[in-house]
């Protein structure tokens, strides 16, 4: 059922707080395998579409996965469906690492049910893939920020969920912990069959790395396509409010520059 | 052996040695040897204890250490549970108005019920006013700020407490006939603890610490917050009701035995995760070992410092306690700047 069918398709969705517009009419198109980047100026509604998808706000319009409108599903079969990666964890005091993945086993758990071996099999998997074996005792508080980054993909990982929102999953990390969070999740995408969809704010990394973009700017959806299609210089300068040059040669490579008005 | 393993080893060991310690201790002095093999042979008397002693061990002592173990125990898996639904550090029985709700139900009921059906009236009274607490609150704490802040549900239980408190007051005051009674209640009143209590206490007090200790997982999931915990499947409201239900019911069911016995639902949780870390997998469990060890020594304590006056044992979880809280309190303000 999953594979070869397009993971995600969003229609008309729309998003009310507090009777204000955050998210109008978006549509969107996410192939299984896919890497889908969600970019756009602050406050343009990408967290916001990010939680509509995962069923965590209260949205007009429809979300399909895998072909199954997600209003039919129950929450725990969502949560197996969908995995969320917050942009700011909350990190829960005095709780080992390995306590922590395990609580992406809860939507495959019924309420009163205890993990089995094949839930601590999935989390172990997990904790392994992102090289978090010498950690699994140690408590949260005494993790790095990208160690923790890391400890919270794990999680999702342990949630066995075909589809991956990851919501700026590079903030507050340094230049080579960015790099190699961004790579893993690609690693995760091109061995594991996941489907992603990230919201980022570094259009550099974010065209080095996703495959498609969509772009949000006031709660619309305002460009969706290629890098070439939506990454260009006109489009950023227009949503952004910034002059950008954007490079693409064999020697440096993709980049989106920033332009002062003193060079322009 | 892990963590969790050596901490309930150790729990079990002191919980183990608080009831013994119960036993032995008071003013007719029984041979140790007797009450250990008086307890192994679960009541047959052995030859070198009288009967007046079997009846101080059997009628006295021991319906009073298991009422204190069952107050305790309740009293530190609720403190802990409601800790992890509201996820505050300072959550506590005291400050959801569960405990002020029971205060004002036996209230009413010692001074307007009829006089001679204080042995069950008044714990029926503490539980419907230790849910109509609760339940002030949560419809408060949800109506205002549109429930989203969790804090604004602590907010109102502390202010739904002071309010049942003057309330309380006010009728102590109309009422002052009664006054002595409800004041000696208030403050505990462990010294008339008979198996009646037991029978009293013991269903409820296992039914709602059962139900705790099988979401103690879900407790754990709550804890990264509403978004993510629902992000991962868990139906949030429907596990804060039912957690708060039961840790309701456990606190009534300890307040109509025992009167009104402050702290240590917040002493004994953050103990434990000193001891056993932070996972309510472990909190839970060890809450009820260590909480029930507790009173069982706090109680041994009351009745001994001032012998043969008793002090009530609320005094002493009070004068443990607020030091104790002041601590918790400096803690968390430093961990949130």
């Amino acid at each position: 059922m999953r594979d070869g069918a397009t993971a995600l398709v969003v229609r008309d969705l729309s998003v009310e707080l507090g009777g204000r517009p955050i998210v109008t009419g978006i549509g969107l198109d996410v192939p299984s395998g896919a890497w889908v980047c969600v970019i756009g100026p602050n406050g343009a509604g990408k967290t916001t579409l990010v939680h509509a998808v995962a069923g965590l706000l209260p949205h007009a319009g429809s979300v399909d996965l895998w072909g199954r409108p997600a209003r039919t599903l129950g929450r725990r079969e969502r949560a197996r469906a969908v995995a969320v990666v917050p942009q700011l964890p909350v990190i829960p005091e005095g709780v080992t690492v390995e306590q922590y993945v395990l609580l992406g086993r809860t939507p495959h758990l019924g309420l009163l049910a205890a993990e089995g071996p094949r839930d601590h099999e999935a989390v172990g998997a997990a904790i392994e893939r992102l090289d978090l074996g010498w950690a699994t005792g140690r408590r949260l508080q005494t993790l790095s920020g990208g160690e923790l980054r890391r400890v919270v993909i794990a999680r999702a990982l342990a949630q066995e969920a075909p589809l991956l929102l990851l919501d700026e999953p590079t903030t507050g990390l340094d230049l080579g912990q960015q790099l190699r969070v961004l790579e893993l999740i690609d690693e995760l995408r091109r061995g594991g069959g996941i489907t992603v969809v990230s919201t980022m704010h570094d259009l550099t990394l974010a065209g080095r790395f996703a495959e498609r973009f969509a772009l949000l700017s006031a709660g619309r959806l305002v460009a969706e396509g290629s890098r070439t299609e939506v990454l260009a210089s006109h489009v950023i300068a227009e949503h952004y409010g910034a002059a950008v040059r954007v490079i693409d040669d064999d020697r440096i490579g993709w980049a989106v520059v920033p332009v002062r008005d003193s060079e322009a | 052996m892990s963590v969790r393993g050596r901490a309930s080893l150790i729990g079990v060991v002191v919980l183990l040695t608080a009831v013994i310690a119960g036993l032995l201790i008071g003013p007719v002095r029984i041979a140790a040897a007797d009450v250990l093999r008086w307890l192994v042979t679960f009541g047959d008397r052995p030859p070198g204890m009288s009967e007046q002693q079997e009846a101080i061990l059997f009628e006295l002592r021991l319906p009073r250490v298991i009422v204190a173990g069952l107050v305790g125990a309740s009293l530190a898996a609720s403190g802990a549970a409601y800790q992890a639904v509201f996820r505050n550090p300072l959550a506590d029985p005291y400050l959801l108005g569960a405990a002020a709700g029971a205060g004002l139900g036996a209230t009413i009921a010692v001074s307007y019920g009829p006089s001679d059906a204080f042995d069950l009236t008044v714990p029926v009274a503490a539980f419907i006013g230790a849910l109509a607490g609760v339940g002030l609150a949560y419809a408060l704490g949800r109506s205002s700020l549109g429930g989203r802040a969790v804090t604004s549900l602590v907010l109102a239980g502390v202010a739904v407490a002071s309010f049942l408190t003057a309330i309380q007051t006010f009728l102590q005051q109309q009422r002052s006939e009664t006054l002595r009674q409800v004041y000696t209640w208030i403050l505990g009143r462990l010294g008339t603890a008979g198996w009646d209590d037991v029978r009293l206490a013991l269903p409820s007090v296992v039914l709602a610490v059962a139900t705790l200790w099988a979401v103690r997982r879900l407790l754990d999931v709550i804890e990264v917050g509403d978004l993510e915990a629902e992000s991962l499947g868990l139906n949030v409201p429907r596990l804060r009701l039912l957690v708060v239900i039961a840790a309701s019911l456990a606190t009534a069911a300890a307040v109509s035995v025992a009167g009104l016995i402050g702290f240590v639902g917040i002493i004994v949780p953050h103990a434990v995760r000193m001891l056993g870390g932070g996972s309510y997998r472990s909190v839970l469990p060890l809450s009820v070992l260590f909480g029930a060890s507790f009173l069982i020594l706090v109680d041994i304590l009351a009745r001994t410092v001032a012998a043969p006056a008793e002090i009530p044992i609320g005094v002493i979880t009070a004068l443990i306690g607020a030091p104790f809280f002041a601590a918790v309190l400096r803690r968390s303000g430093r961990a949130a700047a």
